[in-house]
């Protein structure tokens, strides 16, 4: 005599409830830095055309801060440290 | 102060008076100061002399389980060396603890660039794509160190308007919009270098309107960072 199966719940930690989000690399606003600065460094670091390194620093100035780039958690590392060498204000953090 | 001007190759040049130079100099040396802070060195231990492999990773051991740094107290240092994080100490200090050195060492770097090209009687300064980076990120430091002192706002005009004509804090604002007005001008010396041949935008910008003024400069997209500090 068999009997059904009983249900089993199989263990979850939180690391599999979690999404893969990626990561973010996001500058603050800051009453020093100029903002033909600003604009230079988002062309020059990340490669980005004219009037993207604008948006984004317009962003910056008017919003308070702005995600620059998204990807890897480590490549949003090296972005910070690079950016952190030309002063701007930058952190990493997970996409929520 | 004369603007600075391109030249070949992404540099830039400019002409400064000895007072200027002096200035600049002396403006430099204390943000290289801070950032040898003795309480928190910046170079990596010395290499040992001994052979020792077990010795070596002993010490790597060691390192790599230290307690990692909170950010600096100073707060022109926390400004210049801050934190990768918000609201995640653990990740901040693990990240401070394998990046803040060699970030000093390069902020250290590109202000010793600035005091090397700088002519100590004044005259031309020609700095090639790489020292006039350099100066840019030195000069940048140099503001952010302003800033924080003088807890300036985006409107550091009206800040220094409301000031009484003998607080001595006048002359420091007064040096801290000069430096706006360099830093302005390198800037679009070398972005205007990128743009490929477009017209010069006509020199003699308003120095009081950096913190605000847009370049009209367009350039297209610059190339990688090259040289020493490949990764700044």
């Amino acid at each position: 005599m068999s009997v059904a199966p009983a249900e089993v719940d199989l263990p979850r930690s939180a690391d599999e409830v979690t999404p893969d989000k990626p990561w973010l690399t996001i500058v603050w606003n800051d009453p020093v830095n100029l903002m033909s600065y600003v604009t230079y460094v988002f062309e020059h670091v990340f490669g980005y055309p004219k009037p993207k390194a604008e948006k984004l620093m317009l962003d910056v100035h008017h919003k308070g801060k702005a995600v620059v780039a998204s990807g890897t958690r480590e490549a949003m590392e090296r972005n910070v440290e690079v950016l952190h060498g030309y002063g701007l204000w930058a952190t990493v953090r997970q996409d929520t | 102060m004369e603007m600075f001007r391109p030249r070949k190759g992404g540099g830039a040049s400019v002409w400064l008076s000895a007072g200027e130079a002096t200035l600049l100099r002396t403006l430099v040396v204390p943000v290289m100061e801070l950032l040898n802070d003795p309480a928190r060195p910046a170079t990596a231990p010395a290499p040992s002399e001994s052979d020792d492999l077990f010795d070596d990773l002993e010490k790597m051991f060691n390192e790599t389980t230290a307690t990692a740094p909170e950010a600096p107290a100073d707060p022109v240092l926390a400004r210049l060396l801050p934190d990768a994080y918000q609201d995640d100490p653990e990740s901040a200090g693990e990240f401070r603890k394998y990046t803040e050195s060699s970030l000093r060492e390069a902020k250290k770097y590109f202000a010793q660039t600035l005091l090397e090209t700088l002519p100590p009687e004044g005259g031309r300064v020609k700095l090639n794509a790489d020292q006039a980076r350099d100066w840019l990120r030195a000069l940048n430091d140099v503001r952010l160190m302003f800033g924080v002192r003088l807890e300036v706002t985006e409107d550091f005009e009206e800040q220094l308007a409301t000031l009484d004509p003998k607080d001595p804090r006048v002359a420091a604002f007064e040096v801290y919009g000069w430096l706006g007005a360099v830093q302005e001008s390198l800037v679009r010396a070398i972005a205007q270098l990128s743009s490929g041949g477009r017209p010069p935008v006509p020199p003699g910008c308003p120095p009081r309107t950096g913190l605000i003024a847009k370049t009209a400069i367009v350039s297209g997209p610059s190339e990688a960072d090259q040289g020493r500090w490949a990764i700044y």
